[in-house]
């Protein structure tokens, strides 16, 4: 079976190793292009809000203005700028999406790894509750939850798509550590009587961090559309302000029936933009890893299938 | 061993009935406060409420009495006969009636897109990966950024785009409403024109994760021995990429189709409401504005049994496209 190309020398020399990764990365135009997209949203996040008045409580006199000088992005019908509206969106729509990115990339890193290390019945059961979860349709699933719970703010909408998402990585990562469970230096490591939460510690986790980190993209990214999608159906409270419930508040003016384009226009691009950013960053990572981890595939949906 | 891998596939498909049906049973117990008393209070606000009102609702939104167990026993005996109870918003017409018209447009709509989606992608991705490293395979990055629009926000984009600015298309419902509805030529041609951007949205919004998977497994597939085998036997060019490397290549695309099918359903939901097409996104949307609690139940289960189906319809397919698996 071939190998994962990090995982040539687990925990060795940490820093030269970080060192000629990082001279690597910057090689590759993807993986800058990525970060400088995702970095610029970054930053508007941070510092956006600074620069621009509070959209909610500054109304102008222009009503349903298009774009001009004084109002980048126009405005809305009753007079709130939306550039300043798709700014400070920035932060809560990125909290949201790395936040519940972030759940979920936990969540299937347990499940995951440890279900594949453990093997046994464990990993049985594990394996059948990821398969499960994956199968079940969760957009549907996530409106009748939030419609039952009633409070749609951050920390809810948060933790309901965290929960709904984690299941294809943990597949994901699973099928990797199948695969690492036997390489020699586990092996070694098992040998030398470590205890199993230092294996899975110091010599899965490391190997896997390049997979992990691009599950959490795709997790991100997930999250964003699945917020977005509640927030258009009216399903997220409307105290937040981010990218998806700006279009729900332009579809709610019927904004596109008066073709007012840059209404709708800005926020779903900021989704896609973002989200392509995430998904440059994904293809950097791939490249760094190449070749071995495009040989490295069929295998694993070899695991994958058997199980 | 045909038998056994059936079996084993059935198996879980059951399972994961089993799990839907039940994660279905437990949503309105888990919230907080129950949906009896929160709609009555809201009935209060507005006027006076009947006496036996509490009753009537449970017995409207299925919640049964008694322990739970026997609740849950009486829950799984209705879903048996195919009793959703009635719906709130269509009172008194059963779910079951209002939710059958909904099935076909959506599964016509869903089925074909996905169809016509699976194929270019599949054939554009294999194209990339077989010239890999030109210019056709430089544009694969760019897919991602259709991949991460939002399916609602594409839809109206097209329907700014076709139907507003050039006017050719219609934008709204599923059909032109003044036609009867039947199998009559006037009606299939407006069916078929109205369901155009629809399915011009969710192609577009998912060709891009078929296309990108297809060209990996492409690049990972030409190198394999038996490609080198079949490239040093002197075969074609087109013969290699067709009958040895592209057909291995699909198989992790097939064995996907659960992740794949899952993100275009949940982008059909969203996107109907664009549309106010007539299928179960809308009426997902229509029951959860109406607080019609009977009719959401029904269309969370009514959505899972349609992915769990099709995804057990791609596995047992995928058993005879890849006889490993059958022996595994």
């Amino acid at each position: 079976m071939a190998t994962v190309a990090v995982a040539a020398e687990p925990g060795a020399g940490a820093g030269a190793g970080a060192l000629s990764a990082l001279r690597d990365a910057l090689r590759s135009r993807r993986l800058i292009l990525g970060l400088v997209v995702v970095g610029f949203f970054v930053l508007v996040a941070a510092f956006g809000p600074l620069f621009v008045g509070d959209p909610n409580h500054e109304y102008t006199d222009a009503l349903n203005a298009g774009p001009s000088a004084a109002h980048w992005f126009g405005t809305t019908n009753i007079g709130q700028d939306i550039f300043a509206q798709t700014v400070d969106a920035t932060r809560p729509t990125l909290l949201i999406g790395a936040a519940a990115g972030l759940i979920a990339t936990a969540i299937s890193v347990v499940i995951g790894i440890g279900g594949g290390y453990l093997g046994g019945i464990a990993d049985e059961l594990l394996a059948l509750l990821t398969n499960v979860a994956l199968v079940i349709p969760t957009l549907p699933l996530v409106i009748v939850a939030s419609k039952f719970m009633g409070d749609n703010g951050l920390t809810p909408t948060i933790f309901v798509i965290a929960f709904t998402s984690w299941a294809a990585s943990a597949r994901v990562l699973r099928g990797q550590t199948l695969s690492l469970r036997n390489r020699d230096y586990v092996l070694a490591a098992r040998a030398l009587d470590e205890p199993r939460w230092r294996i899975i510690l110091v010599e899965l986790l490391p190997n896997e961090m390049p997979i992990i980190v691009s599950q959490f993209t795709f997790s991100m990214v997930f999250a964003i559309l699945g917020q977005a999608g509640l927030a258009f159906l009216g399903l997220q409270s409307a105290d937040m302000l981010t990218w998806g419930n700006i279009l729900y508040f332009a579809q709610n003016a019927q904004a596109l029936d008066s073709g007012q384009w840059w209404w709708f226009a800005p926020s779903g691009l900021c989704i896609a933009v973002f989200g392509a950013g995430l998904a440059l960053i994904n293809f950097g990572l791939d490249e760094l890893l190449n070749p071995r981890l495009r040989v490295y595939r069929p295998s694993k949906a070899r695991a994958e299938r058997s199980s | 061993m045909r038998l056994r891998y059936i079996g084993r596939k059935l198996g879980f498909y059951l399972v994961a009935a089993w799990v839907a049906i039940t994660v279905n049973f437990f949503l309105p117990r888990l919230i907080p406060g129950d949906p009896v008393s929160i709609i009555i209070s809201r009935q209060t606000q507005s006027g006076t409420v009947p006496a036996g009102e509490a009753a009537a609702l449970r017995k409207l939104l299925g919640l049964g009495s008694g322990s739970l167990l026997s609740q849950y026993g009486q829950y799984l005996d209705q879903l048996v006969h195919l009793n959703f109870g009635l719906s709130i918003t269509e009172f008194p017409t059963p779910v079951a009636d209002v939710v059958r018209p909904a099935i076909a447009w959506t599964l016509v709509l869903v089925g074909l897109a996905t169809f016509i989606s699976f194929c270019l992608g599949v054939g554009l991705g294999a194209l990339a990966g077989w010239k890999r490293g030109t210019r056709i395979d430089a544009l694969v990055p760019s897919t991602t950024l259709l991949t991460a629009m939002p399916y609602f926000w594409l839809a109206l984009l097209l329907v700014y785009l076709f139907s507003q600015k050039w006017n050719l298309l219609p934008a709204q419902q599923g059909y032109d409403p003044s036609l009867d509805v039947g199998w009559n030529s006037a009606f299939i041609g407006s069916a078929i024109q109205h369901s155009i951007l629809p399915a011009m949205t969710l192609v577009i919004a998912s060709v891009g994760g078929w296309l990108l998977g297809m060209r990996n497994m492409t690049v990972a597939t030409l190198s394999e021995d038996f490609v080198v085998a079949a490239e040093a036997r002197g075969l074609s060019p087109v013969r290699v990429l067709t009958r040895y490397a592209a057909r291995n290549a699909v198989l992790p695309s097939v064995s996907g189709f659960a992740v794949s099918i899952g993100f275009v359903v949940s982008g059909q939901i969203v996107m109907e409401q664009v549309f106010n097409y007539p299928g179960l996104g809308s009426l997902l949307f229509q029951a959860v504005s109406n607080e019609d609690y009977p009719l959401m139940q029904a269309l969370f289960l009514t959505i899972s049994f349609a992915v769990l189906g099709s995804n057990l319809l791609v596995d047992l397919l995928y058993g005879l496209i890849d006889p490993r698996t059958r022996e595994a």
